[in-house]
């Protein structure tokens, strides 16, 4: 993975910037030695790794908005960080970059059940927003797997899904506001316990925008009444063809479950052989589906939901009985990435969406592939809304496999595209699909986005070689095109 | 004047306009390129219009020449179990919700119909485009529980004010690939690009729905009753109020004064027992009703329309984004400071305002009190309807910090560096 050059002139002045840095940010804030800041040289996605220049942990917003005018100063890059559970390399370092760590700032700061909102600090985790309000009958939507160490901010940076949003939606739909600050140490509020902005949507464009835009420092989000009551059903299939087309039917029926999640065979038999919940093994493909609400619609649904199953030619259909099986039967599924752990030495976990109706054509080519690069792969897949989490197995102490896994990876997400999909449905591009880019978005595409970018950071210094396969200068992104061709008065002067 | 012989526009019959608008109406994204392309070489700016139905909302403009979009129209591709729907940006919302009904599916944020608010000639297309609901983000009752319009565009294809064609977003529901232009594009009245193309996402019709109505209420006891009802797990689609001091209009619609109305969605037997909890739980002290199918349906598209305040031509309309909780207090502030009738939909959180003889339509007034005494209250107030003069002197949209603003402006910048789009539309200079 090639990143931006790093800068010479910037490295040659490390102890003076570390100086610098502790005098804005005093005490433990600032990190330099090696060992320390070794910590901080991968995120979730481990097979990169970068050793940052220095790690700040601010932990007031002063701060951070001192950090970064300073930087923006001094020339120097700035890589921001949550709990560093990206998927995708959102918060790799950079070698001449300041890392600036959010952790700090984990305090809840305000519970509003009148307008049903919370407002919490960025490094605040997903899980500990709904475990504040949970007595109060209280959750929050957007349930990563990663919710028990995955930070708000992070959230916010990546738009981050979850087995639920298929029904409540994504980061996106559940932010009502967020502060921020931006390179120049600018400090910008957008919404706030209100609907809708009052001219252009930058809270939504700020959510998504993998930490290349601006440093997030607060955040609102909007809290839901927990559903009455929730059922969940397990259903088997002799083949995904049938599998696929069930979920279609559902759809179809005008029926939204709160969730519906599919896993392949070698997905169900990693899961069964970890936690034992007595998922079937003698089907190809196993969908559970979920129904939240108040009991009478729960009722409802689950008889209709295994109907459709039925005409679909389901091999096995089971309800849970209790919120003991409900949860058992979730178990499997949630712990498919660390069951597939335990039968291969590494993985790879892929991320793009489909169109539904393409999901077991999907699955077939990704089979051929699988033969062609001799590596095991197994599926899990929010089916409700097409997003495919394919785990390529391989082993990185053999000489290649690594290499061959990121282009079988590759391949599946150009076949997702391919198909009238996308390249990621919810880790974020970072620096694993950033050169991927180029399969789902044409230079004008690409410029527009970048051009964007330039609004908000001008010297593109914020986590710069992420999401974008080339940086251009803003001033060469800015120049107006005219084809003289098309002018209508050729002779006229112009500008 | 219009230069097409076809042409359907009120615009185009000096409604509004100066006079000398040229039209032009490119067929394709290549034709429309190409207007773009010579609007920037010649530097003139362009009004974009397609169904032409909220052109009396925003900043008025005073443009050379109008770029007629409604050309850009039909459905492209409609898969009912795929929830996703592509087609023109100027596609007729008439046409939209006539292609999603066979599958029983719907447009979840209820674009609204204004034409009635606005005033317009029975000519004119009704209800607008769904490319138009989109740049100005314009959402109904539903909005606090499925989603505001920016939160269903799910990807477009279009042409900035550099002339260039360009896209983002994709045709499935759940995509995080590259910046999310849909937000920015979704309430942007036109000023960053000319949409050609969108996909949205598209959900099931409810199978039953009613209304709850609870009545004789002060917006006190209102606000706390439709709190309670929000917060509990009865799925509400729907919460207004609608206070007893209001308009005729309001009270022949409910019936009678001070009246919260909840929303009830689903299938027959949830919606069944939800309205047995949601009236043992809130209607112990007060009168309660219920509206059944085209009654409710009926309540709630007057509520989306703004019908309340149709028909009075000299009075400026204000719609108020706030925290719930907020709604009825600043209302009943407002009425009592200004000539004016409110109500609230979104639980609260939106309030709607009629102001009569206000010298600036109440602008300074209602701003103020968005932000409360001690200065921190968050919200925005946009004055949906009033007339030229008005729209001249107070700005349209609420007035953005300077830091705020001036980001704002970059982006225009960076999408419309020559000013070509909707110049002025929504800021001026902007």
């Amino acid at each position: 993975m090639k990143m931006p050059t790093p800068d010479a002139a910037v490295l040659q002045r490390r102890a003076e910037i570390v100086e610098a840095l502790r005098h804005i940010v005093p005490g433990e804030g600032v990190i330099a030695s090696e060992a320390e800041r070794r910590a901080y040289e991968s995120d979730g996605l481990t097979a990169y790794r970068q050793l940052p220049m220095v790690v700040v942990l601010p932990s007031r917003v002063e701060e951070v908005a001192a950090v970064l005018r300073y930087c923006k100063k001094m020339g120097i890059k700035v890589v921001p960080r949550g709990a560093g559970t990206s998927l995708s390399g959102g918060a790799m370092p950079l070698a001449d970059g300041v890392l600036l760590g959010m952790a700090k700032f984990n305090r809840i700061l305000d519970i509003d059940y009148d307008n049903r909102c919370v407002v919490a600090q960025p490094g605040v985790t997903n899980l500990a927003i709904t475990r504040a309000v949970e007595d109060a009958g209280f959750y929050y939507a957007p349930d990563p797997s990663s919710q028990i160490a995955c930070t708000i901010g992070g959230n916010v940076a990546e738009n981050s899904g979850g087995v639920h949003c298929l029904k409540y939606g994504v980061t996106t739909n559940n932010v009502l506001g967020i502060e921020m600050v931006l390179m120049d140490g600018e400090l910008v509020r957008l919404g706030g316990r209100h609907l809708d902005a009052e001219g252009y949507d930058l809270l939504g464009v700020m959510t998504g925008s993998e930490g290349l835009l601006g440093v997030v420092t607060e955040v609102t989000v909007r809290i839901l009444p927990k559903p009455t009551a929730a059922l969940a059903l397990l259903i088997g299939f002799a083949t995904t063809e049938d599998a696929g087309r069930c979920v279609a039917a559902v759809i179809a029926a005008g029926i939204i479950p709160a969730g519906m999640e599919m896993m392949d065979r070698p997905a169900i038999h990693a899961a069964e052989a970890f936690v034992k919940v007595g998922y079937p093994l003698d089907v190809e493909a196993l969908l559970i589906v979920e129904l939240d609400g108040p009991p009478a619609e729960v009722e409802e649904l689950t008889g209709r939901v295994e109907e459709i199953a039925r005409n679909h030619h389901a091999t096995e259909i089971r309800l849970s009985r209790t919120e003991a099986e409900r949860l058992a039967f979730w178990s499997g599924r949630k712990a498919a990435f660390p069951a597939v752990g335990r039968i291969s030495p590494d993985y790879y976990c892929m991320d793009g969406t489909i169109p539904r109706a393409r999901l077991a054509e999907v699955l077939a080519r990704i089979r051929v592939l699988s033969d062609r690069y001799g590596l095991a792969v197994a599926n899990v897949f929010h089916a409700g809304d097409g997003n495919l989490h394919p785990l390529i197995l391989y082993d990185a102490n053999k000489p290649g496999e690594i290499e061959r896994a990121e282009a079988f990876g590759a391949d599946i997400l150009r076949l997702c595209v391919e198909v009238g999909g996308v390249l990621t449905g919810e880790h974020g591009v970072g620096v694993e699909k950033r050169d991927l880019m180029g399969t789902m978005f044409d230079e004008s595409d690409l410029a527009h986005q970048q051009r964007l970018k330039c609004a908000f950071d001008p010297d593109g210094l914020l986590n710069p070689g992420k999401v974008f396969p080339q940086l251009h200068s803003c001033a060469e992104l800015g120049r107006v095109h005219v084809h003289a061709g098309r002018l209508p008065f050729p002779d006229l002067p112009r500008f | 004047m219009c230069t097409r012989a076809d042409c359907r526009f009120p615009t185009c019959r000096g409604f509004e306009l100066a006079g000398d608008a040229t039209d032009v109406a490119p067929a394709d994204l290549g034709e429309l390129r190409d207007v773009i392309g010579e609007a920037l070489a010649a530097e003139e700016p362009l009004e974009l219009i397609a169904g032409a139905t909220k052109r009396g909302l925003g900043r008025p403009l005073q443009l050379p020449r109008t770029l007629d979009l409604s050309r850009l129209a039909g459905i492209r591709d409609y898969e009912p179990s795929e929830l996703v729907l592509t087609a023109g940006a100027a596609t007729p919302l008439e046409e939209i919700e006539a292609a999603l009904a066979p599958a029983r599916q719907m447009l979840a944020f209820e674009p609204p119909d204004w034409a009635g608010l606005f005033a317009l000639p029975a000519s004119a297309a009704r209800r607008g485009t769904l490319g138009g609901a989109l740049a100005c983000n314009l959402s109904g009752p539903r909005r606090i529980k499925a989603g505001a319009a920016r939160d269903h565009l799910l990807g477009f294809r279009g042409v900035s004010g550099r002339g260039e064609v360009f896209k983002a977003g994709g045709k499935v529901v759940k995509n995080v690939t590259g910046y999310d232009l849909c937000k920015l594009m979704a309430g942007s009245y036109g000023t960053l690009a000319a949409l050609e193309e969108v996909t949205v996402r598209v959900l099931p019709q409810p199978e039953a729905a009613c209304t709850v109505m609870l009545c004789g209420l002060d917006p006190a006891a209102a606000t706390q009753r439709l709190n309670r009802a929000l917060a509990s797990p009865n799925d509400i689609s729907g919460a207004v109020y609608i206070p007893a001091c209001s308009t005729a209009a309001l009270t022949s619609l409910s019936g009678v004064p001070g009246v919260a109305a909840l929303r009830l969605e689903g299938p027959a037997p949830s919606v069944n027992s939800r309205r047995q909890q949601l009236l043992s739980d809130l209607a112990s002290d007060c009168e309660a009703t219920s509206l059944e199918e085209e009654p409710s349906a009926a309540f709630w598209r007057a509520m989306r329309d703004v019908t309340p305040f149709t028909g009075h031509a000299d009075r400026i309309i204000w719609r108020i984004s706030v925290a719930p909780s907020r709604g009825g207090e600043l209302g009943e502030e407002i009425a009592r400071r200004l000539d004016a009738s409110w109500y609230l939909d979104w639980g609260g959180g939106l309030l709607w305002v009629a102001v009569s003889g206000a010298e600036d339509g109440g602008a300074a007034l209602i701003r103020a009190a968005i932000r409360g005494t001690d200065g921190r209250g968050t919200g925005h107030a946009t004055l949906i309807k009033g007339s030229l003069a008005l729209r001249r002197a107070v700005p349209v949209f609420e007035p953005q910090p300077p830091p705020l603003a001036a980001l704002a402006a970059r982006v225009k910048e960076a999408f419309d560096p020559h000013r070509i789009l909707n110049p002025g539309r929504m800021v001026e200079g902007v």
